[in-house]
């Protein structure tokens, strides 16, 4: 089986700066990976291109052995028609830092919309599902209401539904719990635990939550400056770093 | 010298004979150009907006000269210009109100994309991680936002357009202050007409105001 994740001399740059150089790294399909690293090192960078929510410089990222943007043609680099891009990437599901809710949707209209509108399932199939998923995620009771009215917690929760509704093959996570009050992130972790035992979904996570990596992740890549710095099985990388880089940053997060 | 009495002043019975009249021209002009100019200018504007923001520059680059030139120049001159250019069996009240609607479509389509502007990039973001087609995330996610953003200014250009209707006289379009006028002239009482007409237009101002800000509660979310 293709890794289901596969960056090849990924380069990616803002005008001037690059951000990450010659990036090469896999995940194995059902594979949860937690990408830590200081402010700045580029983990955001990495699950957006994946995401296509940034332009690619360089380099190839295939999702399940396809192209994702770029493909590559008799030796040249050819990027990809948008319908190509899309279809791709409606197995790509993300969940941000300021969960990013339809404010003017209700919880259970944020939840249906893209399975009806992208992949044309039945409004009450949809609604169906989206039930169970807020069900999933302890909000079925909020269905009707306004994201307005929630929490942050509970809005971050509707926000992986919204997610999950789309049964992604890929979750991308980035700092799901940082814009969080810290009683709040407890829910949030829990739901995600959930959903790692329950599916087989491949994650990329951005954490700062130690203990969640541990628990819940396969591999942990420490990251700086865009470069992979080291990485292994978070028992190994979290407890015994090899460099002294990666011990400084887990001192200034625990 | 002798001062005005109330009583050469206004006249309670005169009011009341020209309140019909001038009432009359308000429903049958001043209200219809309103409404039906506004609902030009809500969905003229609203694709002007639109289509600056989507459409490739060789396209919305000229829109946009057009749209300037529009409200650089005074309404009263579209007006007089609009009236000689269209045949004369087409009705002048029509022109008059296509005139006002396109006019006043420049301005809400500047409204309009100060509102689309300001509707948070990660909503655009979500919409593409869930592969929404972008036709739909402008309709279900883009404009609602933007729209409600952009509902107070649209309720002060359409108090604008109430107090623009006079100038529809330039094209001989019988609207209430110039049948106000007309009554003043054949009867002298020119205090109670203008009075009239002004008392309908801030009643109709303030009617305006009460319901767009009625309308912002019920798009509250
Ligand atoms: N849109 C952008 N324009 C310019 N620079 C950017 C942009 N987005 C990110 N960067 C830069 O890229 C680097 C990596 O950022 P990011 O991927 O957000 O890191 P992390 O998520 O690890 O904190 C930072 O130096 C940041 O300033
Ligand atoms: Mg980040």
């Amino acid at each position: 089986m293709p890794p289901v994740i596969r960056f090849e001399d990924v380069v990616k740059r803002f005008g001037d700066t690059t951000v990450l150089s010659d990036l090469n790294f896999d995940v194995a399909p059902g594979e949860r990976v937690t990408l830590i690293g200081p402010s700045g090192s580029g983990k955001t960078t990495i699950l957006r291109l994946v995401m296509t929510l940034e332009h690619l410089t360089e380099g190839y990222i295939w999702i399940d052995g396809k192209p994702l943007t770029h493909d590559r043609r008799d030796g040249n680099r050819v990027q990809l028609k948008q319908k190509e891009v899309a279809e791709t990437r409606k197995q790509i599901g993300m969940v941000f830092q300021h969960f990013n809710l339809f404010p003017n949707m209700s919880v259970i209209d944020n939840v249906t919309e893209a399975p009806v509108h992208v992949l044309g399932r039945g409004k009450e199939e949809a609604r169906e599902r989206a039930l169970a998923l807020l069900d999933q995620v302890g909000l079925k009771d909020r269905a009707d209401e306004h994201p307005s009215r929630l929490s942050g917690g509970q809005k971050q929760r509707v926000a992986i539904a919204r997610a999950l509704a789309m049964d992604p093959k890929i979750l991308l996570l980035d700092e799901v719990t940082s814009a969080l009050d810290p009683e709040l992130v407890g829910d949030v972790l829990g739901v995600l635990r959930d959903v790692a035992e329950s599916t087989d979904i491949s994650m990329l996570i951005v954490t700062h939550e130690m203990q969640f990596a541990r628990d819940v992740s396969h591999k942990v890549m420490m990251f700086d400056g865009g470069q992979i710095l080291e990485q292994g099985a978070p028992a190994d990388i979290l407890s015994n770093p090899s460099h002294d880089r990666t011990r400084k940053f887990l001192d200034s997060v625990l | 010298m002798p001062a005005i009495t109330f009583e050469e002043f206004w006249s309670w019975e005169a009011a009341a004979n020209l309140l019909p009249e001038v009432l009359g021209a308000f429903f049958k002009v001043t209200l219809l150009v309103t409404v039906v100019g506004t609902l030009i200018a809500v969905s003229v504007g609203m694709l002007l907006a639109v289509l600056t923001q989507v459409a490739p520059g060789i396209i919305a680059r000229p829109l946009r000269w057009v749209m300037d030139v529009i409200r650089m120049t005074p309404l009263i001159v579209q007006l007089m210009f609009a009236s000689f250019l269209v045949p004369v069996t087409w009705d002048l009240l029509w022109v008059g109100t296509a005139v006002i609607g396109v006019h006043y479509s420049t301005y809400m389509a500047e409204s309009f994309i100060a509102g689309i502007r300001s509707v948070d990039r990660g909503q655009w973001e979500a919409a593409r991680a869930l592969s929404l087609p972008q036709g739909r995330t402008w309709r279900a996610i883009v404009l609602p936002q933007a729209l409600r953003a952009t509902l107070p200014a649209l309720g002060n250009w359409t108090i604008s357009m109430f107090k623009d209707t006079p100038y529809l006289f330039a094209i001989s379009v019988l609207e209430m202050v110039t049948v106000a006028q007309q009554a003043g002239n054949s009867t002298f009482r020119y205090n109670e007409a203008f009075t009239i007409a002004g008392l309908i237009f801030l009643a109709a101002s303030l009617f305006t105001a009460f319901a767009v800000r009625r309308l912002e509660k019920a798009l509250v979310y």
